[in-house]
């Protein structure tokens, strides 16, 4: 479940095991309540019901309970949230156009690739536009999606602090090969970076990137 | 009600201007318009679940099963398409509502019958439309049930004709709501109080609410939807200087509601059966019933968590956020209310029983899961994934279609005047039951993992969980096929049953013939108590003449 790896993944993995553990207890209560009352106070065993018409109490203890914990959730969601949306200024920024089926990446010199490159422990934000239709530009381990639309634009950021190269997938439904929307985000050593970036070369050679995943698939 | 005097005949048998298939297909009466929606309702729940089952065939394995992704496109949108339009939106209330409301509340029919009539043709002429874009060329809508645009302009499919459908079936959902909220307020019985009324008709009551309130909302945007497919007009079009995020307002502002159209009718039929086969009364009818009514109203306002990851204002995030947070507290309130139902009663499990309580387990999980989504974080990963397709299935599907089903057999004798085998229905919920979760869980866990919905291919990590999921669907769908069979079969074939009160219900259709005779009352019965007064496993049945 922690296999998140950017900088708002943790917080983002936090909550949703917060909230599967209230949800979890919520769910194991009803069921072995229900189940339990079925065998308890089954007709062979009870057969003469006991009317209880309500319990004001009992009602308001069920109505707060619940409200307090779905307010925590809320504020923890967002908090996040505003996180998310507080782009950095000084953030290295990228172009990103989604088109029916692909993604386009542009670096601030100009450079273009079909993959996206991007340095470890650096502010990335990016600048989504599409051409075509509505996308989404999802990076499931980067616990981040914002939707693409045409002639509007968005923004989103993030800093990822582990090397590696993680899926980019296309979360709108954008008609015949939606499902082969997919690319990958790059996390390359900063120098390894912009030796790469400022270069004619067209893909960065990933050697020690290689050997960081190769390390990975060891663990 | 002493009727041993009279010889009316039952409804089934009854014979008024037209005979044989004209006396059904004119009849204005609400119970033969529920049957009617009944039979029609199957045959298109029939065609959804069957390209349900492809599109788990299709997911089996990665890359090309059996469809290419343009049929795959098309049979997820109609599935979607017929699934909400055809049978979770109409569902409860124009089969059972129609059937039953008038009678729970001591009434002759409903308020409008003609237009009642009107509304299954409506709903029938909608069908049929979606289904034909099926054979048309051009070939079947592949833009989502949501023609989220500017795809749904751009793609060359039959999508007005999809969009003209959904926009008849609007009418006829806005008939039916019209018709329940004025036969709740005019047609009541003496005696039958705004809180002597059955829980479910609280249900249906605020659904038709929501119906008439906002489904006009979704026929207009379909409507213009259309138009700027033909003309061009630049409203939603992006490249025409339109705005798409304005389209999905418009449609979720029905769109979500509608998802509260859906569940509420089942809550109702969930609160109706526990305390009948509890033997006891219904815990907290006050909070059970003025939680209906705070769903139709939050309900209402929380349609833009459907678009968290749209970019809207953080303003616009907290507010819907905090709503969505807030809604999930009168369903909370209703569960609990149902649990503590059961505590000290006589319980009775019977078929009806068991999809009640796999009713609370499954809407439980739906719920949470809900408010999992309502939380901007948590949403900005799941949205658009699995999760969300097994959060709306386990409260559609495992919620509402198992309040169907619950529903189809509690009233199924009172109905048709037969009884189904009940062993044969019980083995069957166990085949619904461990189908649908063996079916629909995989999916929250690859959801989370980032398997993203509508996807016809997939990555070869999430094949263990599509698999499991496709094993599923083969548990699943023989056991609903063989339920429709044994329920049709005993319809015409099942042992007769002719006592009033099959099951020791105390709303009024347990004290009138089984089945119903033509106008249901004899005379109109006056009321004296509430509903679900059992005394020591007394029946105090709503008529004070039955004391």
């Amino acid at each position: 479940m922690f296999d998140g790896v950017s900088n708002f993944s943790q917080s983002t993995d936090f909550t949703f095991l917060f909230t599967l553990i209230v949800s979890a207890f919520f769910l194991l209560l009803v069921t072995f309540l229900m189940i339990y009352f079925v065998f308890k106070y089954n007709k062979k065993r009870n057969p003469v019901a006991k009317n209880i018409h309500h319990n004001t109490a009992l009602e308001i203890t069920w109505t707060a309970i619940p409200l307090i914990l779905v307010l925590i959730m809320f504020w923890l969601g967002w908090r996040d949230y505003l996180k998310q949306e507080a782009v950095p200024d000084n953030a290295y920024t990228i172009d990103v156009t989604a088109q029916m089926w692909l993604w386009k990446f542009k670096y601030p010199n100009g450079k273009e690739t079909d993959t996206l490159y991007v340095p470890v422990n650096t502010d990335v934000a990016l600048n989504l536009k599409s051409i075509d239709v509505n996308h989404a530009f999802y990076v499931p381990k980067f616990r981040l999606k914002k939707d693409v639309y045409p002639n509007q634009n968005r923004k989103m950021w993030f800093n990822s602090s582990e090397l590696g190269s993680f899926d980019i997938a296309c979360a709108e439904y954008c008609g015949l090969n939606h499902s082969y929307m997919y690319n990958k985000v790059v996390v390359m050593p900063k120098d390894e970076f912009f030796a790469w970036v400022n270069s004619e070369d067209k893909y960065p050679t990933l050697k020690q990137l290689a050997e960081q995943n190769l390390e990975n698939s060891r663990n | 009600m002493n009727n041993q005097n009279h010889k009316e005949v039952s409804y089934l048998e009854y014979q008024g201007k037209h005979k044989g298939l004209l006396g059904w297909l004119l009849s204005t009466d609400h119970k033969r318009i529920g049957i009617l929606y009944l039979i029609s309702l199957m045959i298109f729940l029939t065609v959804g679940i069957s390209f349900g089952l492809l599109i788990r065939l299709e997911l089996l394995s990665p890359g090309k099963t059996i469809i290419d992704p343009q049929t795959y496109n098309a049979i997820f949108t109609l599935h979607g398409v017929i699934m909400i339009f055809l049978f979770v939106i109409p569902g409860l209330p124009a089969v059972f509502g129609n059937f039953f409301l008038p009678i729970l509340i001591g009434a002759k029919d409903v308020a409008f019958p003609k237009w009642n009539l009107t509304s299954w043709y409506l709903y029938v002429i909608g069908g049929l439309l979606a289904i034909t874009a099926i054979l048309l060329p051009g070939g079947p809508a592949d833009t989502g049930w949501t023609f989220y645009i500017p795809y749904s302009v751009r793609t060359s499919t039959n999508v007005t004709l999809a969009l003209f459908a959904a926009f008849i079936l609007g009418f006829s959902s806005i008939l039916t709501g019209l018709n329940f909220i004025t036969t709740v307020h005019r047609l009541r019985a003496p005696g039958m109080t705004w809180f002597k009324m059955p829980l479910s008709i609280w249900s249906f009551y605020s659904t038709a609410w929501i119906q008439i309130l906002a489904t006009p909302i979704i026929g207009i945007t379909l409507l213009l939807v259309a138009f700027e497919r033909f003309f061009k007009v630049g409203l939603f079009d992006p490249a025409l200087g339109g705005d798409p995020i304005l389209y999905q307002h418009l449609f979720w502002i029905y769109s979500h509601p509608a998802v509260y159209i859906m569940i509420l009718p089942a809550m109702g039929v969930v609160s109706e059966i526990i305390p009948v086969f509890a033997r006891r009364t219904i815990f907290g009818y006050n909070f059970i019933a003025m939680s209906s009514v705070a769903i139709a109203l939050f309900g209402s306002l929380v349609w833009a968590h459907h678009m968290f990851t749209a970019g809207m204002s953080s303003t616009s995030q907290l507010i819907f956020s905090l709503l969505t947070m807030i809604v999930a507290i009168p369903s909370a309130i209703k569960v609990f209310n149902w649990v503590a139902t059961l505590y000290k009663g006589s319980i009775d499990l019977q078929v009806p029983l068991l999809y009640v309580l796999a009713f609370i387990f499954q809407f439980t999980i739906g719920g949470l899961t809900g408010v999992m989504q309502g939380v901007l974080s948590i949403d900005i990963h799941v949205h658009d994934t699995s999760f969300i397709v097994a959060h709306f299935h386990y409260v559609m599907f495992g919620g509402t279609g198992f309040g169907f089903f619950a529903a189809l057999h509690y009233w199924f004798p009172k109905m048709f005047g037969r009884m189904y085998n009940k062993k044969l229905a019980e083995r069957t919920f166990w085949g619904v039951f461990v189908g649908f979760n063996v079916l629909y869980f995989p999916m929250f866990i690859m959801g989370w993992l980032g398997m993203p919905r509508r996807y016809y291919d997939y990555l070869p990590e999430y094949q263990i969980y599509h698999m499991i999921s496709t094993f599923g669907s083969w548990i699943l769908v023989p056991s609903i096929f063989l339920m429709f069979g044994y329920l049709i079969y005993y319809a015409l074939k099942g042992a007769k049953v002719t006592e009033k009160n099959v099951w020791g219900g105390e709303t009024l259709e347990w004290q009138i013939d089984t089945p119903p005779i033509h106008e249901n009352f004899i005379e109109i019965p006056t009321v004296s108590d509430k509903p679900y007064e059992y005394k020591s496993n007394e029946l105090v049945t709503q008529f004070s003449e039955a004391k």
